[in-house]
């Protein structure tokens, strides 16, 4: 059984220069737990890397049951002059949101 | 002039915003202020070409737009202005507003502007600087530098109200200090007061996207829905001189303002949510938690300052060559195969007309053009469009890639249609150095009527 992030949390991208940063929140506490464990910056490396993306850093808001991660070269050199259709990566958030988490019931893999 | 309370609200939050809803919260908010953000990173060096070209121009381009809409019902309600969408010519700004003001019904205003964030002569005296993105000497940018404009804070946002002025006008400073720098002058707030400058500036971070807080950039029809995002209102502060601040949106509007909305927010834009850094102070919101008060209210707590650094970060436009791109769909059995197809003929075309791109970048719009996943474990779509955008020094060859991709209507794969966006156009990039602050000499310039 895998979880999807969508389903447990909702994300919004922003950009400074070629870097993307997209916070997760998760909709309640239970969700929070898993992508506290799961959502790991080398996992999402992963599901970055093949837009040169990297590293990733990962900052955590357990009040807010929020992730910040800080995803560098995320943006084909930065908005002002990415060849990309969506230069200031505002869709990477629903990019974020497709990752699949090993189940909350598994462990940590 | 000490008050207990003060309302500000956002009148937009990017250079091209919506004016309907900007109009509604000067109406309906019962605000004391209202704040204008209009300039994202590279827009003030495309305003300081309009400069070049005509040294009357170099504002915002909806400048009168927005204004004859904004002022009179502001004016009308003692409601007081703070915007940069004087962008690269504040005091050009004042004065032609001056010369249409009266045609609003506005003949009798102050306006004072905020100058000095320009400092390409800095610039081209210290080419020695480093930049921030790589470390290479700014000295590399020079010869193509096209604009250079310092991230001013909240002091001379309120140095301009403290002239008694009804709006005030500026060029760059940092996005949260248009909202700081009333509270500054309404309040008299201190620099060394950090956990009031902390949530100011937290406040400014919160409202200077407009409706990004009250419900944009948000709805998700089954998980996450916007009562009337349609009529989506934007957002107001109520701060208290004590520092104490709550979140709220134009009565009656649409939209929601929620704990959801204002994490989504907070994080927008931010990298160590510990040490956001602006020219009023380094502010902290790894501690900061929502309490909703009511519907469409809400309370901040937990933000933390940190004193403001020594330097001003500058902001360096400079020209980077030209982009060419160009757009065709192909839809029907085998589509993505004449797509495919389509893509390697406008790349042979132009590699035999000699012309050559130090970048290339191609889309199959439907399967990856946003997130460049693998277009072969993506479903087959019953339509696609093929995207080509390629990055040169030469504006003739970015021109060709447009030309290329339009003449598949008539000499490439078989149903291609659809094609659009074959334009070229120069590429204005941005880089950033820190100098320090006794460099930058800002001055309040008080406009009158001529």
């Amino acid at each position: 059984m895998t979880i999807r992030v969508y389903d447990i949390a909702h994300a919004r991208a922003g950009d400074k220069g070629n870097t993307s940063n997209i916070s997760v929140t998760a909709y309640d506490d239970e969700g929070w737990q898993v992508i506290h464990r799961e959502l790991t910056s080398e996992r999402v490396l992963g599901h970055f890397r093949h837009l040169g993306a990297g590293p990733v850093r990962r900052y955590e808001l357990p009040q807010l049951r929020a992730l910040n991660f800080v995803i560098e070269n995320a943006l084909g050199g930065g908005v002002t002059r990415s060849l990309a259709i969506d230069p200031h990566g505002k869709s990477l958030s629903a990019w974020m949101l497709t990752i699949e988490l090993p189940g909350h019931n598994e462990g940590a893999t | 002039m000490a008050r207990d309370k003060i309302r500000i609200g956002c009148g937009a939050g990017f250079s091209d915003d919506r004016i309907p809803p900007g109009v509604e919260i000067v109406e309906k908010g019962e605000l004391d202020y209202l704040a204008m953000e209009c300039l994202a990173e590279r827009t003030i060096a495309r305003e300081t070409l309009d400069r070049t070209k005509d040294p009357t121009k170099g504002y915002t381009p909806m400048l009168l737009e927005r204004m004859a809409a904004i002022m009179p019902p502001a004016l009308k309600r003692g409601v007081k202005i703070v915007t940069n969408m004087g962008a690269a010519n504040p005091m050009g700004a004042a004065n032609v507003l001056r010369k249409h003001a009266p045609d609003w019904g506005c003949p009798d205003y102050t306006c004072a502007v905020v100058c000095g964030d320009e400092v390409t002569d800095l610039m081209r005296a210290h080419p020695e600087l480093a930049l921030m993105e790589d470390g290479a000497p700014l000295e590399s940018l020079l010869p193509r530098m096209a604009s250079a404009n310092a991230y001013l804070g909240a002091d001379v946002v309120a140095q301009g109200f403290a002239t008694g002025a009804d709006l005030v006008i500026t060029g760059r400073v940092a996005d949260p200090a248009l909202f700081l720098g009333p509270m500054l002058h309404a309040f008299g707030w201190s620099y060394n007061d950090y956990p009031k400058l902390a949530n100011g500036t937290l406040v400014g971070h919160l409202l200077e996207c407009s409706g990004q807080l009250t419900g944009g950039c948000f709805a998700d029809p089954g998980m996450k829905e916007v009562e009337d995002l349609a009529g989506l209102g934007y957002p107001l502060a109520d701060v208290w001189a004590d520092g104490r601040v709550e979140v709220s949106k134009t009565p009656g509007s649409g939209g929601r303002l929620d704990v959801a909305t204002c994490t989504e927010q907070l994080l927008y834009e931010m990298h160590d949510p510990s040490a956001y850094i602006t020219p009023d102070c380094v502010l902290d919101v790894s501690n900061v938690s929502f309490q909703q008060l009511s519907k469409d209210r809400v309370a901040l707590h937990g933000a933390r300052g940190k004193p403001r650094t020594a330097t001003y970060k500058v902001v360096v436009g400079y020209f980077d060559g030209y982009m060419g791109s160009g757009e065709m769909g192909f839809a029907g059995v085998n589509a993505v195969a004449r797509a495919k197809l389509g893509i390697e003929v406008v790349k042979e075309r132009l590699r035999r007309r000699g012309l050559s791109y130090s970048e290339m970048r191609i889309d199959l719009i439907g399967m990856n053009s946003l997130h460049a996943n693998d277009a072969a474990l993506a479903p087959e779509p019953y339509e696609v469009r093929l995207r080509i955008a390629a990055r040169t020094t030469d504006k003739k060859a970015a021109e060709a890639v447009g030309a290329e991709v339009r003449s598949l209507h008539m000499q490439g794969p078989t149903g291609a249609g659809g094609g659009v966006n074959f334009g070229a156009r120069q590429i204005l990039a941005v880089k950033s150095v820190l100098i320090p602050r006794e460099w930058v000499r800002p001055e309040i310039v008080m406009e009158r009527a001529a």
